[in-house]
């Protein structure tokens, strides 16, 4: 279980990267934090000609408030985000979903944005990124893009950035008020990827029920106002929408439920908390 | 920063436990491999090398890491804590190991590297640990001897004598 | 705690092992140097759970840089043999595929390259032509499948045979009820943290072999490794690294590797070292067996049981590797569990199967057997509506009946089964676990209490697994028994003690024991006594039996320990006794001293009287030398199997009684562990404090087994279990503390009444569980792991169409 040779990059700044990127068409591999490229590397399963550091760039460091938005760039590991003192009070659904990533020894150096690039659909930082409409920050050596969490998260593991493409950062919208939050989660272990996850936004016009461990990718629904059998019949088109996957540890139909049981409990409890 | 190639060894420095250190690495190289192999540091265990058991886990410039999901070439520059760096001195030992000791939570002994350094980083920024918090903390190890019970009660035992002014000094 | 005095024994004492330990200077395998020039090897695995091997062309790898050789089943076979296989059947078990993959994950060719990085880069050079076969899985559709493993054999069947005791016919047709569970125990292993590791090379000169593992025993697979390599026992040395990270039974399984690696040295001309990693560890070093039960109770209308009928299947996976089919047989002797039931039929099957091939393993055969019986003990309870406590309670061996010989031969030492369980009722608070149950059900919550009543047994007899063959068969083999247990104790120039044990300790602190024992026996502080467990065969004291398995340190080693303690101490006696100018019975030893009985004064320091063998042996009498004593132990209740299959399989048998309160998560399955009690009655307790620690590490694993883990495979022989995220080793969030109780009958047959400890929890935990689960959701046939994909079906109403 040793990973196959590969040149390594350390970056110093984000046209180094650039650069590597371009030049290497798709035989780079960003690494930040290492949590998933690491085993994906000493089994093999990654090949990546040269694999480039992106942690000591400047630029790529740091939280920031962009209006209403919370800037988190590709460097800021998941520690770091759960201890930012404004977490809560700017979005009180990363502070519910935030402790559920992994363990505190992997949060340590575990990166935002890694988690976001791995694109699992069981994880808890693209989940959470969906279900508040979050956006994702690409760059190249020619120019930026943002791309919606809707639009970026495109099947199991696959995305919309391209290969000279890096994640620079990405966006959460800030909490507003009158807004509730609720998450929940089954795993079969306190921090293993969840079987299914449910985070939920309620607002004025409804809630939007984000579901990840079930299909490809996360995927998010709006309920507008329904409540009792009403929601139970739109929770259970929902499920059966998912395509849901079919796995060791659980069936297709065990997930559907779930989404009916959990996403119910996690749509009644973000009303409850906007009251 | 050059292109380190792919087969050619490259000079790593860092500091382990409080000393400089160097030697040298592929860029594929893990960091388990180099303190264990090439500097000699044993202390630190290898589980699973895929970032589950914890048997690896050290500090790297002040945060927890698995070294097993690190590259040696990562590590280059930084500061390393690892097991061997916790005892005040030879044949002495920290408050939290003697707990250990205390409290038999340990039997192989082969997860234990990892859950040391674990908590020796935990305790010192959370003085006042419940049972919840430390289980929650430590869910990140598997330690196949002890059923862990022993470890929680080694744990709150140190925080305590922490808390009561026991130092390793 | 740190003890100031001794009696030693019976104090948790801290243990030698730690301070290094704790301190990043423990010795495992993958510490220790090797010799300049020493070699790494890497294993190419089968993808295929079945498939001819067509071709293997390894000319890219050989030439690969740093490569020095590459090993096929070609040149395993040309040099060695294949490993000796338990049954009368005309098959092999190779360490390496021979023309043939069985399961995934088995070896297929080694290289041996400068450093594994290299290794690995080799393998993926080495180009293979499978032709996939079918793959059988399921254990009961091996008995009859067309898919034959192996062509020796007429179907999948190694071994097929029966057992009969008492009048077991007679009992069932005059019984009231017959009652029966039909169980599919699953594979799974105890996974200790630290994989395999063997560092191999080769003398060409004298054709021997050196090779250091981090084997566990038992030892009996010395001469099956040296045999296999075709050289003689006294010229295939193995040693062990001072520490083991952990082995529970599985690393009794690195013994096919030893043999591969050594002849991968040979080869090369140079040492070569193998260190196993995770993923080839779950795929493919050892699993418990699954075994699937059919097991059916004559039963009175008060719940007495009058007779059992088992029908074992066995699966032992791709090959029977040695010691199998041990795990059917361990148990052969105690089938009738903690009950006093006379009559009993048996029939054992042992097949076949594309898995991986099952070994040693925390409780080996115990869990298997104690699933199946146990949980019929909840369904004779639920059926004729009695307690299930009651029905355990009616059914338990007397008290006043021991030692007491089980229908089928096992010899059951000591107990009080019946008082240990009013013991745990009463002071595990049985009755307020019942009033949280009930108020659970009030609330809508499944809630559900389960018992379970289980005799551990420990310290085997080398001789059991001889009962696979018939009376004719045994004969003409030659008998087969006992368990040769052995200490050295010595003493050395300066006046100090050192202890040599052949048990290879895993993590469970022998050496501490150890030091305790022979403390006790010498009057000196434990601190005084240094004890040497690395182990190697060409220089120590050992026998078949050496080893760290069978719960067998504290009961057989603990004896021999003790027993050449006391010659030493015997002869040091008649040494003082001249100086004392008292007679050698009047001599004491204690606080470093010896002194006559009842004059403390009249003394001489204990470090001076034990050199003396050494300075001046002209001094003392011949008697009187006390310079070294080995010790070898064998108890003689551990006789062979009967002509009528009789066998007492293992020489203590310690008592567990357990309940527990569970509560199952309505939506999501998920099963909380509310309460856990756990009485154990392991005979004298040595060290507190080390059998707290077994019997919590214990019911880890057993809780692991019972909710988490599993090695699964798909119907088509993938394994699915392949990494730590896939195989759920519970963490601290998933094991509450158990409850622990404790009750001391010694056994009358150890030397200091010790008995086994650690792997009773195995046997009765998850079944335990699996009752109150039971319980909680009123079903009758549940299989493990109880994941939350199995009990779904039971709480999930039907899917609407969509
Ligand atoms: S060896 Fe690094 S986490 Fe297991
Ligand atoms: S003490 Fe052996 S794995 Fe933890």
């Amino acid at each position: 279980m040793k990973p196959a040779r590969f040149d390594y990059v350390r970056a110093d700044s984000l046209a180094e990267v650039h650069d590597v990127l371009a030049a290497e068409c798709g035989e780079a591999a960003v690494i930040a934090g290492g949590q998933s490229l690491v085993p994906l590397l000493s089994m093999r399963m990654a090949r990546p000609k040269v694999v480039l550091d992106i942690m000591r760039i400047p630029e790529l460091a740091g939280i920031s408030l962009d209006g209403d938005t919370i800037r988190v760039g590709a460097a800021v590991r998941q520690a770091e985000l759960l201890a930012w003192s404004q977490l809560k009070a700017r979005q009180p659904l990363l502070a519910l979903t935030l402790p559920w990533v992994g363990h505190a020894q992997t949060r340590a150096r575990g990166t935002v944005c890694g988690s976001v690039a791995l694109a699992d659909p069981s994880a808890e930082i693209p989940l959470t990124l969906l279900a508040l409409r979050g956006e994702v920050e690409l760059s190249t050596k020619a120019g930026r893009r943002r791309v919606a969490a809707e639009d970026f998260f495109q099947g199991l593991m696959s995305t919309a950035r391209a290969d000279d493409e890096l994640i620079e950062a990405i966006r959460f919208p800030c909490g507003r008020p009158g807004e509730g939050h609720a998450f929940r989660e089954f795993a079969r272990r306190h921090g293993d990827f969840a079987i299914v996850a449910c985070a939920a936004v309620a607002d004025g016009k409804g809630v939007r029920l984000a579901v990840g461990g079930v299909a490809d990718r996360p995927v998010a629904r709006t309920f507008a106002g329904l409540g009792g059998s009403m929601l139970g019949q739109a929770l259970d088109a929902f499920a059966h929408e998912l395509e849901a996957r079919e796995d060791l540890h659980a069936t297709a139909a065990y997930r559907r439920e779930l989404v009916r049981q959990l996403g119910r409990q996690v749509i009644e409890e973000a009303r409850r908390c906007r009251a | 920063m050059p292109r380190l190639s792919a087969d050619q060894r490259h000079c790593v420095r860092l500091t382990l436990n409080g000393r400089a250190v160097e030697g040298e690495a592929e860029p594929r190289m893990l960091l388990t491999d180099f303190l264990r192999h090439v500097i000699g540091a044993t202390g630190t265990h290898v589980g699973c090398e895929h970032g589950v058991c914890g048997a690896c886990t050290i500090e790297i410039d002040g945060a927890l890491a698995r070294a097993c999901l690190t590259l040696a070439v990562q590590a280059d520059g930084t500061s390393v804590r690892t097991v061997e760096g916790l005892a005040p001195e030879p044949g002495r030992l920290s408050v939290l190991q003697a707990a250990f000791r205390r409290h038999h939570a340990l039997q192989c002994g082969f997860c234990t590297p990892g859950i040391l350094m674990s908590l020796d980083h935990y305790l010192r920024s959370h003085p006042l640990p419940t049972e919840t918090d430390v289980r929650e903390f430590l869910g990140g190890h598997l330690c196949r001897c002890t059923g862990y019970v022993p470890i929680i009660a080694a744990a709150l035992d140190a925080a305590e004598r922490l808390r009561n002014g026991e130092t390793d000094a | 705690m740190t003890a100031e005095t001794g009696p030693w024994l019976g104090q948790s004492i801290e243990r030698v092992e730690d301070v290094a330990l704790l301190s990043g200077r423990g010795r495992y395998f993958d510490d220790l140097g090797v010799r300049p020039g020493t070699l790494q090897a890497a294993i190419l695995r089968s993808p295929h759970a079945h498939a001819v091997i067509k071709s293997i062309d390894v000319t890219a790898a050989r030439a690969a840089p740093g490569v020095v050789a590459v090993l096929t089943g070609g040149e395993v076979t040309a040099l060695s043999v294949s490993l000796v296989v338990g049954v009368r059947a005309p098959i092999q078990c190779w360490p390496i595929a021979v023309d043939r993959v069985r399961y995934v994950g088995e070896p297929v060719a080694v290289v041996v390259a400068a450093d594994r990085y290299l290794a690995e880069d080799a393998l993926e050079l080495i180009e293979v032509e499978y032709d996939a076969l079918p793959a059988v899985i399921d254990p009961t559709a091996a008995l009859d499948s067309k898919v034959l493993l192996h062509d020796g054999l007429k179907s999948n069947v190694a071994s097929d045979r029966s057992f009969r005791y008492g009048d077991p016919e007679a009992a069932f047709a005059s019984a009231a009820h017959r009652i029966a569970v039909d169980i599919h125990y699953p594979r799974n292993s105890c996974t200790p943290i630290e994989t395999y590791g063997v560092v191999a090379e080769y003398e060409p000169g004298d054709d021997s072999y050196d090779v250091l593992a981090n084997f566990m025993g038992p030892f009996s697979l010395h001469p099956v490794m040296a045999r296999s390599l075709k050289v003689p026992v006294n010229r295939f040395r193995l040693r062990t690294p001072p520490d083991s990270g952990g082995s529970f039974g599985v690393k009794q399984g690195v013994f096919p590797y030893v043999v591969l690696i050594a002849l991968a040295a040979r080869i090369a001309g140079r040492p070569v070292k193998w260190v196993e990693d995770r993923l080839e560890h779950l795929a493919a070093s050892v699993s418990a067996t699954n075994r699937v039960t059919r097991l059916e109770a004559a039963v009175e209308r008060d719940g007495r049981i009058t007779a059992l009928a088992y029908d074992q299947i066995d699966d032992v996976g791709a090959h029977i590797r040695a010691p199998e089919p041990a795990t059917l047989y361990r148990m052969l002797g105690n089938l009738t569990g903690a009950y006093d039931i006379r009559h009993m039929s048996v029939r054992n099957r042992v097949v076949l199967t594309n898995k991986t091939p099952s070994g040693l393993n925390r409780g080996f055969g115990g869990p298997q057997v104690y699933y199946a019986l146990e949980r019929l003990m909840q369904r004779i309870a639920v059926e004729l509506k009695h307690d299930p406590l009651d029905v355990i309670r009616r059914n338990l061996v007397p008290a006043n009946a021991f030692p007491y010989r089980t229908a089928s031969g096992g010899l059951l030492d000591s107990g009080d089964y019946p008082a240990a369980v009013e013991m745990a009722v009463n002071d595990g608070g049985l009755s307020e676990l019942r009033a949280r149950r009930d108020r659970a059900h009030l609330e809508g919550r499944l809630y559900g209490i389960g018992f379970t009543a289980v005799v551990e047994p420990s310290v085997s007899n080398m001789g059991y697994v001889t009962a696979v063959l018939t009376a004719d068969e045994r004969r003409k083999a030659g008998p087969k028994n006992g368990a040769q247990a052995t200490a050295t104790v010595a003493i050395d120039p300066g006046g100090g003690v050192s202890v040599h044990i052949a048990s290879v300790p895993q993590g469970q602190g022998h050496r501490t024991v150890a030091a305790q024992i022979a403390a006790d026996a010498l009057g000196l502080k434990p601190q005084d006594i240094r004890v040497i467990s690395d182990f190697d065969s060409a220089r120590d004291a050992w026998s078949i039996a050496s080893g760290n398995y069978s719960s067998r340190f504290a009961a057989a080693v603990g004896g021999a320990i003790h027993i050449a303690a006391m010659r030493i101490k015997d002869k040091l006696a008649r040494g003082a006794a001249a100086q004392l100018n008292v007679p050698a019975d009047q001599v004491e030893f204690t606080g470093g001293r010896a002194r006559a009985r009842g004059n403390p004064d009249n003394a001489v320091p204990f470090a001076r009287l034990a050199a003396a063998s050494h300075w001046a042996p002209g001094t003392l009498p011949e008697d009187a030398h006390a310079l070294r004593e080995t010790v070898f132990w064998t108890p003689p209740q551990l006789t062979p199997p009967t002509d009528t299959d009789e066998i007492n399989a293992s020489l203590c048998h310690g008592f567990i009684f357990d309940f527990c309160g569970v509560e199952v998560d309505r939506t999501t399955g998920a099963v909380r562990i509310d309460k856990y009690v756990t009485m154990h009655d392991c005979g004298r307790v040595l060290h507190p404090g080390m059998v707290a620690g077994q019997i919590t590490g214990g019911f880890a694993h057993a809780l692991g087994a019972a909710v988490y883990e599993e090695f699964a495979y798909s119907p088509e022989g993938a394994f699915l279990s392949g990494t730590f995220a896939d195989y759920l080793v519970p963490t601290p969030t998933e094991v509450p503390a158990p409850v622990i109780l404790h009750m001391e009958t010694p056994s009358p047959f150890t030397p200091l009444g010790a008995k086994g400890v650690a792997e009773g929890n195995c046997m009765s935990t998850p079944a335990c569980i699996a009752n109150a689960v039971a319980d909680a959701l009123g079903i009758a046939e549940i299989d493990l792991p109880l994941s939350p994909k199995r009990l779904a079906p039971f709480l999930h109403k039907p899917e609407p169409k969509p």
